[in-house]
């Protein structure tokens, strides 16, 4: 095998910051390389030198591709070496169709200077089946899901005959079927001699799929591990990435399981445009004080559309049903009202629904609660940074001030930005919805210790998530949900991953086992 | 080298508006060097009277602008207004007050008109206040029978062109002005002062005292010899004192109020606000009446100033208030802007205005260096943008 890339020192400084110090990557010819390290370690930075969107000159050190030396000045300059890099969040347009898509920018010409789109067309096609996709090339790619949407990526890098594919977080997204097809493709084209940088969190994934693996922490090479050998376990990448042993992913906890919080009862929801359609099929579910629930449930089960029609009907249509709080039949038409009755709700999108990105971590975080600092109706702008600041200390957030733009923070950090600002509503049932998606080992293992303070503190926590290893560690009871009925409950002590797969893929039209609803 | 960061990171997020405000005083000492009368007591007077009436507009706008929305509507309804107005008083003899109060009243129903199709039917406010430029001009043309209506006299003609004027007497210049002017300075220093001092029992970071008495003293020096300027002319503005204090009522409401926080919010993310218990479409809502009533309010003084109404009054003045707050360094996507940077930026075009007049620079030509500075003025913003990016 031949050394196709070579990132030698590799040293990049932002005012006031060093993003990246000498750090060596040795990427081999025809390989899944993997490079793994806790958001804000400088994987993706590292990637953007490789690229080009930081030019030649704005970094120390040398890169070496192919042999020879490069001094990328643009993305358009490692692109006509072969390098494409697709990002995590995905850069196609919508309205247009997947041939358009995959050509945009690089249009096939007839005569005259004139789309050829017959050949752009046949040529889609042939992409498209190399990458395994079903799909007209005609179709608008807005219609298709996020797994389609990331094959049809890699089908465009494919088009412009790609020798460094570089996927940063590809299945951050995808569901494990979607996952399974993306790393497969991955292997075929490992097989058609395209090497492969992969970014990811998913650490299983890793040990799957990679070669080898480069660990990156705090803006330097830890060390590069060939994943052939016994040693290369998930352990020794964890230890590596944070630097000290993770005994335990998830923190202790005793229970001390109180009175019922919040009940949901025959809670049926319709979807907002496509009348007719039940998203949420007569759920009941409840939660007590100091007790972690659980909703388990795969991608488009209606996990986010059950929590958030309960929190202040934020989603869905025609919504009916009853909620209880401390025993008591409660009214919540409104957001506002939700807040006002102690639910919180923290989103799975926190950029696109958690944060306002453009304004400050301070701002961010008074938001839900500003009535308790505005008497009146008027903010006391002294007592909102005092506020702040005490979250920034108790639960670590990592920010220059509290007065930085929340945009430029780590997903952790953001995470954390989010949780504080429910956190301050004090309320009484905290609904968390995939909170740790998207952020690294370490600001994980925060996020738990923070849940297990606040159900210390008498408060009902009820967690959703796609990560049942995630359920089973920190929940006292799991619920299923499949098709928007809730399919079973299970007591943690009784839940395995495998009976929690078995309930969340039962369908719409099958029957519920009834050993295992109790209620 | 966090307190180093922290400050970095405030100097860019103040960045575009000191920028401005660099700009602006650069601008005056431009004009000032080329022509001795700029700064004369009659010329500051003038500068004042002739643009008001879209310092009072951008105030409104900029809230609109903030929260991800545009009006276009705002001179078809500052002539609606003072039509309404003119009719009243002139052609039906009513008092001045009642010619005032039918003119806000019908800029509260031009904006809870255009907030109801905004907020609860959901059409964005482009369409909305373009339908409303064109029914509100029309509606003009009908209540005025096609017709100018003048004048108005009285005192609903002091409105905008009266002045306090030798209430304490005087000595060559206006004693009452350079009272209120000093009340003025006074009581900027003292809610500095307690700024501060709030801040320090916070543990909040505050500039050294000789630089903050500095800052303090400066300020005042140049309000003062604004005052002295205006002082030796005419005395007071009417309209100067009302345009103070919407500058103070809405500095306050946008910056320290609930309510201005959720505009912010509205603007910055409006799903986020939504799920954070903000009601974004009673916010969408409000901020449009809001834009009425201060429509009104800028209808009643442009009115009086000219002494009448005409069918085609207030053409443009939506242009020249939205120039204003983009030039005042609000975003063109929401979240970001100030009412003190659209009162810089409409500052920044009356006084081009006024110093070409006086240079006699054809109206041509007018035109096209004030189409420059906006552009200019918003590439800076997104120059700025860019650069506060790449330092991450």
């Amino acid at each position: 095998m031949s050394t196709i890339l070579e990132m030698r020192s590799i040293t990049k400084e932002f005012p006031g910051v060093k993003a990246l110090s000498d750090v060596t990557l040795t990427v081999e010819q025809g390989e899944i390389h993997a490079i793994c390290g806790e958001n804000g370690a400088g994987k993706s930075t590292l990637m953007k030198v490789l690229s080009g969107v930081y030019p030649h000159g704005t970094y120390g050190g040398e890169i070496v591709f192919d042999g020879k030396t490069a001094e990328f000045g643009s993305i358009n300059d490692s692109e006509a070496e072969g390098i494409v890099i697709i990002h995590q969040e995905l850069a196609l347009v919508p309205y247009l169709s997947v041939a358009e898509n995959i050509f945009l920018g690089n249009e096939l010409r007839g005569r005259g200077g004139l789309i050829d789109w017959n050949r752009a067309n046949a040529e889609a096609a042939k992409l498209l089946a190399r990458v395994g996709l079903d799909e007209q090339p005609v179709s608008t790619v807005g219609t298709l899901g996020v797994g389609k949407q990331q094959l049809i990526e890699i089908a465009k890098a494919l088009s412009k005959e790609v020798r460094l594919l570089i996927l940063d977080e590809p299945t951050a997204a995808l569901n494990d079927n979607d996952s399974e097809h993306l790393l497969e493709l991955l292997r075929q084209l490992k097989a058609h001699g395209i090497t492969c940088i992969i970014i990811s969190h998913k650490l299983n994934e890793i040990a799957e799929i990679a070669d080898r693996t480069t660990i990156i922490r705090d803006g330097r090479t830890i060390e590069t591990i060939d994943m052939s050998d016994p040693s290369s376990t998930q352990d020794r990448i964890i230890r590596g990435m944070v630097g000290r042993d993770l005994e335990h992913r998830y923190p202790e906890r005793t229970s001390v399981v109180g009175n019922e919080v919040l009940r949901v009862e025959n809670w049926t929801v319709f979807h907002p445009t496509q009348p007719g359609r039940k998203v949420i099929d007569d759920a009941s579910f409840n939660v007590r004080a100091g007790e972690v629930v659980g909703i388990a449930g795969l991608m488009g089960a209606g996990r986010t559309e059950l929590a958030r029609s309960v929190f202040g009907r934020s989603y869905g249509r025609n919504i009916s049903g009853r909620l209880y709080k401390d025993g008591r039949e409660i009214k919540v038409p409104s957001v506002a009202d939700a807040i006002q009755h102690g639910i919180a709700y923290a989103t799975e999108d926190r950029k696109a629904y958690g944060l306002n990105l453009i304004d400050d971590v301070c701002r961010n975080i008074s938001l839900a609660g500003l009535e308790n600092i505005a008497p009146r109706g008027w903010v006391n702008s002294n007592e909102e940074l005092r506020v702040a600041e005490e979250y920034r200390a108790s639960l670590n957030i990592k920010t220059p001030t509290v007065l930085a733009t929340v945009g430029k923070l780590s997903g952790g950090n953001q995470q954390k930005v989010v949780l504080s600002k429910w956190l301050y509503t004090d309320p009484d049932v905290l609904i968390l919805d995939e909170p740790t998606r998207g952020i690294d080992v370490g600001a994980k293992y925060e996020i738990y210790t923070i849940v297990n303070k606040m159900v210390a503190a008498g408060k009902a926590v009820v967690v959703i998530s796609s990560e049942l290893p995630e359920l089973l560690g920190i929940c006292d009871r799991v619920y299923t949900l499949a098709f928007g009925r809730i399919t079973g409950e299970l007591p943690v002590a009784e839940a395995t991953q495998e009976r929690l797969m078995e309930l969340m893929t039962i369908e719409r039209d099958q029957p519920l086992p009834t050993k295992d609803y109790v209620s | 080298m966090n307190v180093i960061a922290g400050a970095r990171e405030l100097v860019t997020r103040h960045m575009r508006e000191s920028g401005i405000f660099v700009a602006f005083v650069a601008i005056v000492a431009l004009f000032a060097a080329l022509n001795p009368f700029f700064l004369s007591p009659n010329n500051l007077t003038n500068i004042v009277l002739q643009y008001s009436y879209i310092l009072i507009l951008a105030i409104g706008m900029v809230m609109i602008i903030v929260a991800g929305q545009i009006d276009l509507s705002v001179g078809s309804v500052v002539a609606l207004t003072g039509a309404v107005s003119a009719v009243v008083v002139i052609r039906e003899g009513m008092p001045w007050y009642v010619g005032a109060l039918a003119a806000l009243v019908v800029g509260l129903l031009v904006g809870a008109w255009q907030g109801f199709w905004v907020a609860f039917v959901g059409i964005p406010g482009f369409i909305v206040t373009l339908a409303g430029m064109l029914l509100f001009r029309g509606l003009t043309y009908r209540v005025l029978d096609n017709v100018s209506l003048s004048p108005f006299g009285g005192t609903y003609y002091d409105i905008a062109n009266g002045f306090q004027n030798g209430l304490l007497g005087g000595m060559g210049f206006d004693v009452f002005t350079l009272v209120i002017f000093a009340i003025a300075v006074v009581g900027y220093a003292v809610s500095q002062w307690r700024t501060r001092r709030g801040r320090v029992a916070y543990q909040q970071t505050v500039e050294g005292l000789p630089l903050f008495a500095l800052k303090i003293l400066i300020v005042a020096a140049v309000v003062m010899w604004f005052g002295y300027q205006l002082a030796q002319s005419r005395g007071l503005p009417n309209v100067l004192i009302l345009l103070a204090v919407l500058v103070i009522v809405y500095g306050l409401v946008t910056q320290k109020s609930v309510f201005g926080r959720h505009v912010y919010a509205v603007g910055g993310n409006k799903h986020a606000a939504e799920l954070s218990g903000v009601k974004v479409r009673r916010v969408n809502f409000w901020i449009f009446v809001n834009m009425g009533f201060l429509a009104s309010v800028a209808g009643i003084v442009f009115s009086s100033r000219m002494n009448g109404a005409q069918p085609g009054a207030g053409n443009m003045f939506e242009l020249d208030a939205i120039a204003a707050c983009f030039i005042g360094g609000a975003s063109t996507t929401g979240g970001v802007g100030r009412v003190g940077g659209a009162m810089i930026g409409g500052l920044i075009m009356a006084v081009m205005s006024n110093g070409m007049q006086l240079m006699g620079v054809p109206q041509s030509i007018q035109q096209v260096i004030k189409g420059l500075v906006l552009l200019l003025a918003v590439a800076f913003d997104i120059y700025n943008k860019r650069r506060a990016a790449a330092l991450r």
